[in-house]
């Protein structure tokens, strides 16, 4: 390794540390991406399906058939993705399951019957198309939905017990006892949960209507393109407000429940009573740098009172306290997150306001523009708030009980995997968008509409 | 009750070896189907076959992790720590494979075609012989242990062969069923052949194994033809029986049956060979084991997996067997 990437590692910090963190940062940021495309864009191309054979409506069955095949691809994407997540977790974090893995894996466990049942059927749905009476057919998507919601309810449930912790009786470092239900149902589980599937939803939704709006952009404003639009920014326009207020909620959560990691979320090096809302800004030597400040905002969200008292980077002992780089990014990326919700909320309510009074799109080509880059906006949000949660754990892996530094792995070099895992999942990524481009070439030059059961032709 | 789930995991390995092996197999032939024009009814054949199962074939790999990760944590660190080499290598082969298929079938008549496919091709090859050599590794005791010398050893690298084989030879009875389903005689008659030929290597290998294994691994030697050696003579009869069905114009599915059950005896064979001890002789199943509520809540969920998933799974078989699920439109 590289005399500068010593530099990078703190004292006391094993080697493989830094390599192991990037890669399940990387890893992880590139399987969540996909997330939303196996719990939410199931729902869209069920709703466009269903549209489609109650109302004989070839537009929108003809776009349930293409998001199918999307979802094929991205689907098996997102498995393979999914996959090498879990070689890692024992490969990178050997101690992490060998010591907690009787608690730990077992929403793991659970979350394998949901992704079972979601391949299963989610192949019966994208096969079927051609074969399978309408009915029948459209009814095999409904088990994908529900184990897309259930699956991410499991591997959150994962996640919210390594925030906080629960369930377990632990004897000279070793998991004596267990409670199941205690661990799935841990203290974080209902609002990650909650926040994760909206998210998901928000982002499915901003995402396909992107596409669609740069068509309508480019003046393809038929029937098709509209009710593809139409139908994705709705669900995504009208879950925003939704998430805003769970996001709300969650933030009071955390304040109560994880004070580590709310202090960093407010940059609060001391505790105090009439904390700012710091916008932006950077914890240097432990000393707030730089950003606004809006007086007494912060107590009055998070207690109901501008003389609410937060408790700061203090309460923390110095063994546990996280380095000033990582608050200034869990900080960061909560800012972040806020302001994209912020961006998605006004073209929500730009797209309502137009919609009660018209029943149309906003005649500004401004909203396409927006609504175009509203799928990126949202990713950003979905990314920017995972690196709040996992980021604002440290320097814990599992809150109070293992160490970052004691979980990762202690054999050989995870530079070269790391360096594997970049290569592999970026020439995915390059591919995947480059699949995708194709088959949309494809059915614009498509001159026949491929509509595959419903009015035109008997079933 | 450490017992009851030590079977849970193993059917799991069991299950992952015929089904995920059959789908790694169909990719040994893709690769062997030769150039782009002499190749192209094999690929067609395979790519049908393939589409709407291969995901839910490889979600048993992920059940066995879970299982050995919630259920025996111990066990499951230290495998991970010693062979994360072939580990490693596996978990991207498996990324390459499952992309290399998606991607292939959606470029359809395009310059990019072949490279996908290619990918695809050859990681279904290497990524079983990674995970063959993880097997022989874990059943010749020598977890854990260095990250070289713990399976670069004639026990791993027979294994993995012998995975690769039989891999192929699964496939290859699948497919001469699928062609069969599908009325194409000649491509009946060309996978019935190379059927047979994997029976023959995946056999030769098998026995020839038997004896590497009891100069390298005294123990799993001793094992497999003293608790195992019903197992294993029933694996020997199952696969002759399975050839025999194949030198004859017969309807392939019994022989696909019987070949099915020649492996999967074999795999069992492995796990008898290995009780009581998960690890080498030094860590056994019940040593490794969770705590009780962990193995219940186990239990409980595999339960659930069973009365769950197993209709749902046999609707997709027997959706794909009847023809309901065909070529997905994207191409
Ligand atoms: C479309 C995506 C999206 C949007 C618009 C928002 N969030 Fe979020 N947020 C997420 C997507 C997300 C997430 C990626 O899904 C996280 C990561 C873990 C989780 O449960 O949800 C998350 C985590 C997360 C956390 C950390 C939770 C924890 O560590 O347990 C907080 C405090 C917030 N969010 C707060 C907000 C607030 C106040 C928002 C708006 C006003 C907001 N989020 C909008
Ligand atoms: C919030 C976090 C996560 C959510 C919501 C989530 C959700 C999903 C979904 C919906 C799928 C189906 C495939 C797709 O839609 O692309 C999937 C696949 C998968 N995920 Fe994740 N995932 C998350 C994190 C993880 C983590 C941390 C792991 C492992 C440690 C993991 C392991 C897997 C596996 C193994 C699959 C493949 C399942 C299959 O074969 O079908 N996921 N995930
Ligand atoms: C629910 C599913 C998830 C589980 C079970 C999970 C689990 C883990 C584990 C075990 C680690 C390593 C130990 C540690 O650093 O604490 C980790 C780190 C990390 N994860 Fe997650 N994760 C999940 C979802 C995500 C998602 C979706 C992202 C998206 C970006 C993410 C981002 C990160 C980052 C950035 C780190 C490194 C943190 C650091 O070391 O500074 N995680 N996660």
């Amino acid at each position: 390794m590289s005399a500068q990437l010593h530099v990078l590692l703190s004292a006391g910090e094993p080697a493989q540390l830094l390599p192991a963190r990037l890669q399940m940062a990387f890893t992880l940021g590139f399987h969540i991406v996909l997330v939303p495309f196996g719990v939410a864009f199931s729902f869209l191309m069920m709703i466009a399906n269903h549209r489609g054979l109650r109302r004989g409506d070839a537009d929108a069955l003809r776009l349930a058939r293409r998001w199918a095949d999307v979802a094929a691809l991205l689907f098996a994407v997102g498995a393979v993705s999914g996959t090498v997540l879990s070689f890692e977790l024992g490969l990178l974090w050997p101690r992490l399951m060998g010591r907690f893995g009787g608690a730990y894996g077992i929403p793991f466990a659970v979350e394998g019957i949901f992704f079972f049942l979601e391949a299963i059927f989610i192949s019966i749905y994208i096969y079927g198309w051609t074969r399978m009476r309408p009915w029948p057919h459209f009814w095999t998507g409904l088990p994908v939905v529900v184990a897309g919601l259930a699956g991410t309810a499991s591997v959150v449930a994962a996640n919210g017990w390594m925030n906080l912790p629960g369930g377990i009786t632990v004897r000279d470092g070793r998991v004596v006892d267990v409670d199941p239900l205690a661990v799935f149902f841990n203290r974080a589980f209902w609002y990650e949960f909650v926040h994760m599937a909206l998210a998901a939803y928000v982002v499915a939704g901003f995402l396909v209507a992107g596409v669609y709006a740069h068509a309508l952009l480019r003046g393809r404003r038929d029937r098709y393109h509209r009710t593809g639009f139409l139908l994705a920014f709705t669900v995504a326009a009208v879950l925003t407000p939704v998430q805003m207020v769970v996001g709300d909620y969650v933030t009071r959560a955390v304040f109560h429940r994880e004070p580590a990691k709310f202090a960093a979320v407010e940059l609060l090096p001391r505790t105090r009573d009439h904390v700012p809302e710091t916008l932006g800004g950077v914890l240097v030597h432990g000393q707030v740098r730089y950003g606004a400040r809006i007086p007494d905002l912060a107590s009055l969200l998070a207690g109901f009172d501008p003389g609410a008292r937060i408790r700061g980077l203090d309460v923390i002992g110095p063994d546990a306290r996280p380095p000033d780089r990582l608050v200034s990014t869990v900080h960061l990326a909560f800012d972040v997150m806020v302001a994209c919700s912020v961006l998605l909320l006004g073209l929500s309510l730009w797209f309502g306001a137009s919609w009660a009074r018209r029943r149309d799109l906003p005649r500004s080509r401004w909203f396409l523009r927006a609504a175009g880059v509203s799928g990126l906006v949202a990713v950003v949000a979905l990314e920017t708030g995972w690196v709040v949660t996992e980021v604002g754990r440290q320097p814990w892996t599992v809150v109070g009980l293992l160490l970052t530094r004691d979980a990762v792995t202690t054999s050989g070099d995870v530079w070269w995997f790391l360096a594997g895992a970049l290569g592999i999942f970026t020439a995915v990524g390059i591919a995947t968008i480059g699949v995708l481009t194709l088959m949309r070439r494809r059915w614009r030059a498509m001159a026949e509409p491929d509509v595959p059961y419903g009015p035109g032709r008997p079933p | 009750m450490s017992d009851a789930i030590a079977v849970v995991l193993f059917v799991g390995v069991v299950l992952y070896t015929l089904f995920g092996g059959a789908d790694f197999g169909a990719g040994f032939w893709d690769l062997t189907a030769g150039g782009a024009a002499r190749g192209r009814e094999a690929r067609t054949l395979l790519d049908r076959a393939l589409g709407p199962v291969w995901e839910a074939n490889h979600v048993w790999l992920i059940y066995c992790l879970v299982v050995m990760w919630t259920a025996f944590p111990p066990a499951f660190a230290a495998i991970m720590s010693t062979l994360y080499l072939p580990l490693g290598l596996a978990a991207f082969g498996i990324v390459l494979r499952g992309s290399g298929f998606a991607f292939r079938k959606m470029l359809v008549g395009t310059a990019e075609q072949p490279a996908a496919g290619a990918v695809f091709a050859v990681s279904s090859v290497v990524t079983p012989f990674f995970l063959g050599a993880v097997a022989g590794a874990v059943a010749s005791g020598r977890v854990p242990g260095d990250a070289l010398g713990s399976w670069l050893t004639p026990t791993s690298v027979l294994a993995g062969t012998l995975a690769v084989a039989v891999c192929a030879y699964l496939a290859a009875t699948n497919l001469t069923v699928e062609a069969r389903l599908r009325r194409q005689p000649a491509l009946e008659r060309y996978f019935r052949r190379r059927a047979r030929l994997a029976a023959v290597v995946a056999g030769a290998l098998s026995l020839a194994g038997l004896a590497v294994v009891r100069a390298d691994a005294p123990r799993l030697g001793d094992r497999l033809l003293g608790a195992a050696l019903p197992l294993v003579l029933a694996s020997a009869g199952l696969g002759l029986a399975a050839l025999v069905l194949l030198r004859h114009a017969v309807p392939p599915r019994p022989a696909q049956v019987l070949a099915a059950a020649a492996v999967g005896a074999l795999a069992a064979g492995w796990g008898v060979a290995q009780y009581p001890y998960l690890l080498g002789t030094h860590l056994t199943v019940r040593a490794a084991a969770s705590p009780y509520p962990t193995l219940v809540a186990v239990a409980v969920v595999f339960g659930a997996a069973v009365l769950l998933c197993v209709p749902s799974l046999a609707l997709l078989y027997v959706l794909e067997q009847r023809g309901e699920l065909e070529e997905s439109p994207g191409a």
